[in-house]
């Protein structure tokens, strides 16, 4: 296989311009024959912080109900693409984005989409375990409750538990502080805080690295049950992580800026897991998964 | 293996012990310490006599007739039996109300703006540099300030040289400082709490109102209890606004509003007035050390409510 280019449809960009995100939404319901299998469609795609481009000219596709992975050394951009996903970049006041992001047909920075709802659509589990320091129960309600969900929490919040795998550990002390809980607990409540606004991708930035082998395994097993409901984007720094977990993996690296002279992050490829790690197409790939490099 | 043959000999450890005993002596490090502790003995030591000489002086005026010096007015000769705070402690309470009325949402929606909404710019850096700048300027430049707005522009309003002129200026005075903790507290709250909430779809003000707020909570009262703290000490600003030294003719009711608008007195004036006195009538040196006693039971009392309440947010973080 061969490094990803960018095959993105360019007929739909009148669909974007009339869309919005409610509209596919329904579109898609009434129509469930023709979902797209990709749940992303990433082309030219460059992060800026201020004036520094930390992230350069991604394209790719990341598949429905799969897991893809993000692996490369340190600094090459992985956090800041994920971040680009559910326009969490917003947030630092410096940040840019140019390029396209395509969340099912949608363009994800156009003037007519909220970041807000963007979010409760595409949620997000973070490198250290951030636990709201409340109650379990208030912990896994806050996502449904600035969403406007009154009634029926009760039932939101157990089925989240359950689908996190924690629901047998916490059901009998959900009024306890969620930061009571151990490490590999706490973050598994965010993942199920994650789920409780129902989503349909959840954005993983390196969930594990904050925990140990045990609790790691325990997330890894939830990621393969979570993936038949919702589509899984994990950066991880642990390349036996990527090969046990994802479906495809997109490897990115650092690269001196041919305009700055300074390092930015690229996207080498993506392409099958079993493809990255056997007989990648790239050599900076292969140097990298076989440890020559990074 | 051998390395366990040879360390048999009791030689090897011996050697080791040698190695791991402490070789240095820490003269500077232990000075240091010593220091420390003295410096922090010094200033309870001087905090110490001055409470004990105050209650000391006081005492003979506490002891016998508290109840009447605390419902008593301002009078020329100390042996006076209606001699008392009571027209102080209205003074000083309102001043109280006024702060936490207008200084408290005023500062912290200016904190909570500067710190979640306002665009880290040149100008907001500006005007950070500014409010901790106010926070160090001397309070009678705010005495003059009160003067010049409160009570002779906006003299209409106020009535002039009024305990509500003088409630304002306060909260004023003490606004950079609300705004400086507050954002301090603001500043203290972890970034991975606004992202988790941003992260499930919450909006700006949801991420302030349920995680900020909630959290930099304990650190925004001890802001505002220190700058209560400040208003009800302050004498010098209350001077230019109008307080009263010398007789005060009415002596109304804590909660008495329609006398917001009237000429006032508090208890920092009321001390100095009769320290002040107390050349010419040294019995006055007992009421003085005694409505100082009165002063500090009452910050105290405001000050353990805060740190009460404090206590029950802080225990919600957990």
């Amino acid at each position: 296989m061969t490094t990803a280019n960018g095959e993105i449809p360019t007929e739909d960009s009148d669909v974007t311009a009339t869309l919005n995100l409610d509209a596919t939404d329904r579109a898609v319901e009434e129509e469930s024959s023709v979902i797209p299998e990709s749940v992303f469609e990433i082309a030219d795609l460059s992060a800026y912080y201020g004036t520094f481009r930390a992230v350069r000219d991604v394209t790719f596709n990341i598949p429905r109900n799969e897991i893809t992975a993000i692996i490369g050394p340190s600094g090459c951009g992985k956090s800041t693409f994920l971040r680009c996903l559910n326009r969490m970049n917003d947030l630092v006041p410096s940040a840019r984005v140019e390029g396209h992001v395509r969340f099912r047909g949608v363009e994800l920075y156009d003037a007519r989409v909220d970041p807000v709802a963007v979010r409760s659509r595409i949620g997000m589990v973070f490198q250290k375990p951030n636990p709201f320091p409340k109650s379990i129960y208030d912990n896994v309600a806050f996502g449904p409750r600035v969403a406007g969900i009154r009634r029926g929490l009760d039932d939101v919040v157990e089925r989240s538990l359950q689908k996190a795998a924690i629901w047998d550990e916490v059901k009998d002390r959900l009024k306890d502080s969620a930061l009571s809980l151990s490490g590999g607990q706490q973050q598994r409540l965010c993942i199920a805080r994650a789920l409780a606004v129902d989503p349909e991708v959840l954005l993983m930035d390196e969930p594990c690295s904050a925990l140990d082998p045990i609790a790691t395994t325990r997330i890894e097993d939830l990621m393969q049950d979570l993936k038949t409901e919702f589509s899984i984007v994990i950066v991880t720094h642990n390349m036996q992580q990527a090969a046990r977990v994802s479906d495809r993996t997109a490897f990115f690296t650092t690269e001196r800026d041919t305009d700055s002279h300074r390092p930015t992050g690229i996207m080498v490829e993506c392409d099958a897991t079993e493809t990255v790690f056997s007989t990648p197409a790239d050599e900076r790939t292969e140097n990298y998964v076989t440890g020559r490099f990074g | 293996m051998a390395v366990f043959g040879r360390l048999s000999d009791g030689h090897a450890e011996t050697r080791v012990l040698a190695e791991l005993e402490r070789r240095r002596s820490d003269i500077g490090g232990i000075a240091f310490k010593l220091l420390l502790q003295f410096g922090l003995l010094l200033a309870l030591l001087v905090l110490a006599v001055l409470l004990v000489d105050v209650a000391r002086d006081g005492w003979s005026v506490l002891s016998t007739r508290l109840g009447d010096f605390l419902g008593g007015t301002l009078r020329s000769r100390s042996i006076d039996e209606r001699l008392g705070v009571h027209q102080g402690l209205v003074g000083s309470f309102w001043i109280a109300v006024f702060t936490a009325v207008f200084s408290f949402p005023l500062g912290i929606g200016a904190a909570v703006y500067l710190e979640e909404y306002a665009p880290k710019t040149r100008v907001t850096r500006f005007i950070e540099l500014n409010i901790r700048n106010l926070a160090g300027v001397p309070s009678v430049v705010y005495g003059l300030l009160g003067l010049g707005i409160f009570v002779k522009t906006l003299g209409g309003l106020t009535g002039g040289r009024s305990l509500l002129s003088a409630g304002i200026t306060l909260a004023v005075l003490v606004l950079p400082i609300v705004i400086i903790t507050a954002s301090e507290a603001i500043r203290a709250v972890p970034d991975s709490l606004r992202e988790g909430a941003y992260g499930v779809g919450a909006t700006r003000w949801e991420v302030v109102r349920s995680q900020v707020f909630p959290y930099a909570a304990p650190g925004i009262l001890t802001g505002t209890l220190l700058a209560m703290s400040r208003a009800i000490g302050e004498a010098a600003p209350l001077i230019l606004v109008g307080a009263v030294t010398g007789r005060l003719g009415t002596d109304p009711g804590f909660f008495d509003v329609s006398a917001l608008k009237d000429r006032f007195v508090a208890m920092p004036i009321v001390i100095t007035e009769w320290t002040q006195n107390s050349g010419r009538d040294i019995g006055f040196a007992s009421a003085a050390a005694a409505a100082i006693v009165v002063l500090l039971v009452f910050v105290l009392a405001l000050n353990s409510t805060a740190i009460l309440l404090r206590n029950r947010f802080e225990k919600q973080r957990r």
